[in-house]
């Protein structure tokens, strides 16, 4: 009786996994499909929309401006953020519930609900200091708080802080050498993790682009779509399965990471 | 015992002993300004009148056209929401009756974490590509003597959104419900059938009752996902303002000044009033369902 039920429970497993399957790739393959088509009704395949992305200036210039912001935000959340949550553990405890709701607010607030409000600070934004697009980088660190939080605090909370800074301290480093020398080597994959999210979160975001009128990869997709679908599904393509790669690359740094952690606990 | 240790402090602190807030500064005056101060303006801008606060804009809210935003905004999110639970859950147990640390975990759970996210733009034009005028699937179909556009193209409608929205929303849940499954211990099903139950008790009286408030806190949360949904509607529907992220947007970007804009705010208000309201059930239920999973 054990044995038929595992033999149901196999077979219920490959048929959800496989209707799924099919559910999720095949609007990923017809992608591939429509940005391979030829011109003509039986002409041959063609990688011509992925040849002609970089015909599209405005298309390659919103590539790169998405690459920049994911690169500004990473860097400005790393610096923003771990300073804090290593300081606030350190020095102000009873803080850490206050910064852990500020970071997850934007959860909840809607990214097109921040804009409404966004829109008249980054009015006097382009006026008084730059209309340059990497100005959406301001705007882009709240969104990815709540990802980057999550991920820091749960690598934080595998390090004993408190004890290595005050090694640290106490060995004459300042607070800049603790977090960058001691803190962060010591929880690098959770610092990977919330680099990457952070990435995933800028590479896809439309919203906030698109209503304060910037031209990101996203909003650059959609406009280009309206006038030549193939190239612009090309694009799509091509960022999806970059992040996907990213992520997947991420899963298996994260599983190692855990691993060598495992055994340097056993050596000691 | 920790009086004593504390005011003493390390005998060897030679430097000046920064004030312990001036760490935090940098971080609450960023929040101030590109998360609270937004927030506030959404709010100022829902009460603001041409002379003073007034509900002017509130009341504005109870036009026909924007009331029927709502109510699509409503059926779409909560249609998404259940069939985005009831399947996702279906898929998080085959996934976590598996091997733990398998490749299909890995990659299934990899994936749902690129789709959940990375809906947007590209699953606008991912359906397109499937099921739009020329889409893959709708050719196929033509070519077998199945017009799925017979009765109009519902891939630009709110039927198609549901659709749509599926796609993401899957995938959330099983990021979002693992966590109570792999809490579901295989000791209480070998228990069950020790004491003679059989698999429908076992669902009806242990795992069910268990898996209930997390499955609903999920679907809660998948609600507050939909519903806060802009890109994918924006990509797929260029004109109209079928769902409130539309109406919002329309609002945004219209030229015809203050009231306008003072719409748009009064509108994004009342999102996240109900965004908020539904997270906070959600994060209820999800403290309920802590209490057993690990």
């Amino acid at each position: 009786m054990n044995r038929r039920r595992h033999r149901r429970l196999q077979l219920f497993r490959t048929i959800v996994l496989v209707v799924l399957g099919i559910f999720f790739l095949v609007p990923i393959g017809a992608m591939v499909e429509f940005s391979t088509r030829g011109v003509g009704i039986n002409s041959p395949r063609t990688l011509s929309s992925f040849t002609s992305i970089f015909s599209y200036p405005d298309l390659t210039g919103a590539i790169v401006a998405s690459l920049e912001l994911a690169a500004i935000t990473s860097a400005a959340m790393l610096l923003l953020l771990l300073p804090t949550m290593v300081w606030v553990r350190l020095r102000v405890p009873r803080m850490v519930r206050v910064i852990e709701v500020l970071c997850l607010a934007p959860l909840t607030i809607p990214a097109i609900v921040l804009v409404v409000g966004l829109a008249p600070l980054y009015q006097w934004i382009n006026i008084n200091l730059s209309d340059s697009i990497l100005t959406l980088g301001f705007a882009y660190l709240i969104l990815v708080l709540p990802y980057a939080y999550r991920s820091l605090d749960a690598g934080l909370s595998g390090v004993d802080v408190r004890t290595l800074s005050e090694a640290a301290r106490s060995l004459g480093a300042g607070w800049a050498t603790v977090v960058s020398r001691i803190i962060v080597p010591n929880m690098s994959s959770a610092v990977l993790n919330a680099c990457l999210l952070s990435v995933a979160v800028v590479l896809g975001e439309f919203t906030i682009a698109n209503l304060l009128n910037f031209e990101n990869l996203q909003v650059a997709i959609a406009t280009i779509g309206r006038a030549n679908a193939g190239v612009s599904i090309a694009v799509a393509v091509a960022s999806l399965l970059f992040v996907f790669v990213l992520l997947l690359a991420l899963s298996f740094v994260s599983r190692s990471g855990s691993r060598r952690r495992r055994v340097r606990v056993g050596v000691t | 015992m920790s009086s004593a240790a504390e005011p003493a402090g390390p005998p060897f602190r030679g430097r000046l002993r920064v004030p312990s807030w001036v760490g935090v500064v940098p971080f609450f005056v960023y929040v101030a300004a590109f998360l609270i101060l937004p927030t506030a303006i959404v709010v100022g801008g829902a009460f603001a009148g041409t002379h003073g606060p007034s509900l002017t804009n509130i009341s504005a809210l109870t036009q026909p056209y924007i009331l029927d935003s709502f109510l699509h905004s409503v059926v779409l999110s909560a249609s998404s929401a259940v069939i985005g639970a009831v399947v996702g859950a279906v898929l998080a147990y085959a996934v976590a009756s598996g091997a733990p640390n398998g490749v299909i975990r890995r990659v299934v759970t990899s994936a749902c974490g690129v789709l959940s996210q990375f809906g947007g733009v590209t699953l606008a034009f991912a359906f397109i590509a499937t099921l739009g005028g020329a889409g893959f699937i709708t050719l196929w179909l033509q070519e077998h003597g199945v017009n799925i556009y017979a009765n109009g193209v519902w891939l630009y409608q709110l039927s198609g959104l549901i659709l749509v929205y599926t796609y993401f929303q899957i995938p959330l849940m099983v990021i979002v419900f693992l966590p109570a499954l792999d809490g579901i211990r295989p000791q209480w099903r070998e228990a069950t059938s020790n004491l003679g139950g059989t698999s429908w008790h076992y669902w009806r009286h242990i795992a069910g009752p268990l898996l209930l408030p997390a499955f609903l806190g999920c679907l809660l949360l998948l609600f507050a996902n939909s519903f806060s949904a802009y890109a994918t509607a924006a990509a797929l529907i260029n004109q109209g303002g079928l769902i409130v992220p539309l109406q919002i947007s329309n609002a945004l970007s219209s030229e015809v000044g203050l009231a306008q804009a003072n719409l748009a705010s009064s509108l994004a208000l009342a999102m996240v009033v109900i965004v908020v309201v539904v997270t906070a059930l959600y994060s209820w239920l999800q403290s309920r369902t802590a209490r057993w999973v690990r």
